[in-house]
């Protein structure tokens, strides 16, 4: 007799799957680092040595700090602006009966798997009929577009997870729309907010295919890697970047979705 | 001032979900300081009327006063009354005075004067020094003694409890029962209480409301439901009860007598309700308004016992009598009834009563 349940017996071939999965998944990633600290402008084998002087160079390139302020400013107007929409939307879904809410849900979900290349094109298109010129104006809606799906899918939980007689509470004790929505609601869907301001801003901080479209004379961080990507001299840099970018990524995912979990089955006694 | 007899007044009220009818029309008034309970099983529209009276729901037609003060186009949070949920509600990311002052901040009071506020309410429900814990490491009995003080901080004119005492232990809820009580006694609030459990709601209430289906079948005291219900629907959810047809056989100054068939003949009663010779009378009997014999005796009417079992206080008889399909019910108290309690299945007994516990009910 096993003294653990059936379901949760160790199974090796599922460890060692998954393991594979990591491995085969980050291993090319990994290589972005590696070669950042490589002291050779050429990425190959074998390595020539540690040097930090591509970051060193980063650091005195003007063009690359414009683009990163860019990036940093739509980054967060797109995370502010699709968390609010995010969670409004959230509330309607969770708290409203709406005539077709399936398909309301359905469609406000569709840009997380229709290809960005389309959405691009298609306000490209738009914007130049109706004579808006290029801007991070433009950037900050094409990214709201992507970000909106992930904001929604985000806070859902959280409102879902929280018995609407809390709300039914407050009113019964007095606290109109407003002030329950602040005394109660906002407090706690808190950390799903938070979540969804971290992952919405690194999405956008990442996302090239509307930029590539919608950006004017001002680029963003990954419009500007992408235009670096010509000249062979600058790739060291790049690389240097992108582990910077990779790194900080990272570290907003992971806090996204231990944010974004926190509490969460402590509600639901 | 007198207690109002219509401090809630319920008049045609009807609720409507798209096309299912929660609640049919219900007329009906609750007095001023009353411990009102509406019974019913799950679906009988109980919890719609209360959600109506608290203003979660608006009825589709008729009218709701409380205290004289129409209240159908009142929001929520500007009625006079207060909640207590069923699942409590208790606000997680609150400790327990914040929880209890919750509806305060409305009334804009000094900070002392709030302070003496929830620690009367702590007090009032037995929570002293509880006040700086964390409201969601508290058990249920604790959570519920919360909502309670949440909602009378704010001195309401009614008091709405949604099955509050359903997710307690059988033992907490007893000990809750004692204390909602007392606690009704020493504030004079006038509670509506809503619970599907018949028990409770008997040892509660001054007044029971018995729905089904979306209607008021019969309000009554405890002791009215019980020893006189009005109907067959509401003598089988209070307690159990025999039925039995009778038959009028005559009529004579105010008395009449019905056939049961194979029970006998009955005196009753007949000075209201028309009786008309040869119609049939629903009848209905409580098990332990019936006398079970060892013995032949004067008037006693024989049978078979088919089964008996015991309930620590009282034992139940099912007896088989010649010419009626249902066994009748039997119950007697186990206080030196041994010689009863040892009669073996199958044998023979006899079966005694008085003819006023009989309760004459409506005709359907």
């Amino acid at each position: 007799m096993s003294d653990v349940s059936y379901i949760r017996r160790p199974n090796r071939v599922l460890t060692v799957y998954a393991y594979i999965f990591l491995i085969v998944l980050y291993l090319p990633v990994l290589s972005i680092p590696l070669f950042a600290f490589n002291d050779s402008i050429y990425v190959r084998f074998p390595l020539q040595g540690f040097t930090t002087q591509w970051f060193v160079q980063l650091w005195e390139r003007e063009s690359l700090w414009d683009a990163l302020g860019n990036s940093l400013r739509v980054g967060f107007f797109v995370a502010a602006l699709s968390t609010a929409l995010g969670v409004l939307a959230a509330r309607a879904i969770t708290r409203t009966r709406l005539p077709g809410q399936s398909a309301i849900v359905a469609f406000v979900m569709l840009p997380i798997v229709m290809p960005g290349i389309i959405f691009g094109v298609a306000l490209l298109v738009l914007l130049s009929r109706i004579g808006i010129p290029l801007s991070l104006y433009t950037v900050t809606l094409g990214h709201m577009i992507v970000c909106l799906p992930f904001a929604i899918a985000t806070l859902l939980p959280r409102f879902e997870g929280f018995d609407k007689s809390m709300e039914e509470a407050s009113a019964d004790l007095g606290e109109n729309g407003w002030f329950t929505f602040w005394r109660v609601t906002f407090p706690i869907v808190l950390p799903g907010i938070v979540a969804s301001l971290l992952l919405t801003f690194t999405i956008s901080f990442d996302e090239v295919i509307m930029a590539f479209f919608l950006t004017g004379t001002e680029p963003t961080l990954p419009m500007y890697i992408w235009s670096q990507l010509r000249f062979p001299r600058e790739f060291p840099s790049v690389l240097a970047l992108s582990t910077i970018i990779l790194f900080v990524s990272f570290i907003m995912v992971f806090a996204a979705l231990y944010i974004g979990r926190m509490g969460l089955q402590k509600n639901d006694r | 001032m007198t207690p109002s007899e219509s401090y809630i007044s319920i008049r045609n009220v009807g609720k409507k979900f798209g096309d299912f009818e929660a609640i049919e029309s219900i007329s009906m008034d609750i007095r001023e300081g009353e411990f009102f309970s509406l019974l019913g099983a799950s679906g009988c529209g109980k919890t719609t009327l209360l959600r109506m009276l608290a203003g979660f729901e608006t009825p589709t037609r008729g009218d709701i006063l409380i205290d004289g003060q129409q209240m159908n186009d009142v929001p929520p949070f500007e009625r006079p009354v207060n909640m207590v949920f069923q699942s409590y509600a208790i606000f997680p990311h609150m400790n327990v005075r914040d929880n209890i002052g919750y509806g305060l901040r409305r009334l804009k009071l000094p900070r002392a004067k709030r302070n003496d506020m929830i620690d009367e309410m702590l007090e009032l429900v037995q929570l002293q020094g509880y006040g700086d814990r964390r409201s969601d490491a508290l058990s249920g009995g604790q959570r519920q003694r919360i909502a309670l003080a949440r909602a009378l901080i704010l001195k309401p004119k009614v008091l709405l409890l949604d099955e509050p005492l359903g997710a307690l232990d059988k033992r907490l809820r007893e000990q809750m029962q004692v204390e909602l009580r007392r606690l009704q006694r020493s504030v004079g609030i006038t509670f509506v209480f809503v619970t599907h459990d018949q028990e409770e709601a008997l040892t509660l209430s001054d007044r029971i409301a018995v729905m089904s289906g979306g209607k008021v079948l019969q309000v009554d005291t405890p002791d009215g439901l019980y020893e006189r219900p009005r109907t067959r629907e509401v003598a089988g959810f209070i307690g159990s009860m025999n039925f039995i047809e009778g038959k009028v056989l005559s009529r004579v100054n105010g008395h009449a007598t019905l056939g049961l068939s194979a029970f006998g003949e009955i005196q009753v009663d007949a000075k209201q309700i028309g009786f008309v010779e040869g119609e049939a009378v629903p009848l209905a009997i409580r098990p332990e308004k019936i006398e079970l014999l060892k013995e032949p005796s004067e008037g006693a009417v024989p049978g078979s016992l088919e089964l008996k079992s015991y309930h620590g206080e009282r034992s139940y008889f099912q007896v088989r009598v010649d010419g009626c399909d249902d066994l009748v019910s039997v119950s007697t108290q186990n206080a030196g009834r041994a010689k009863l309690r040892a009669l073996e299945e199958g044998a023979a007994v006899w079966l005694k009563w008085r003819d006023d516990a009989f309760i004459v009910l409506d005709k359907n």
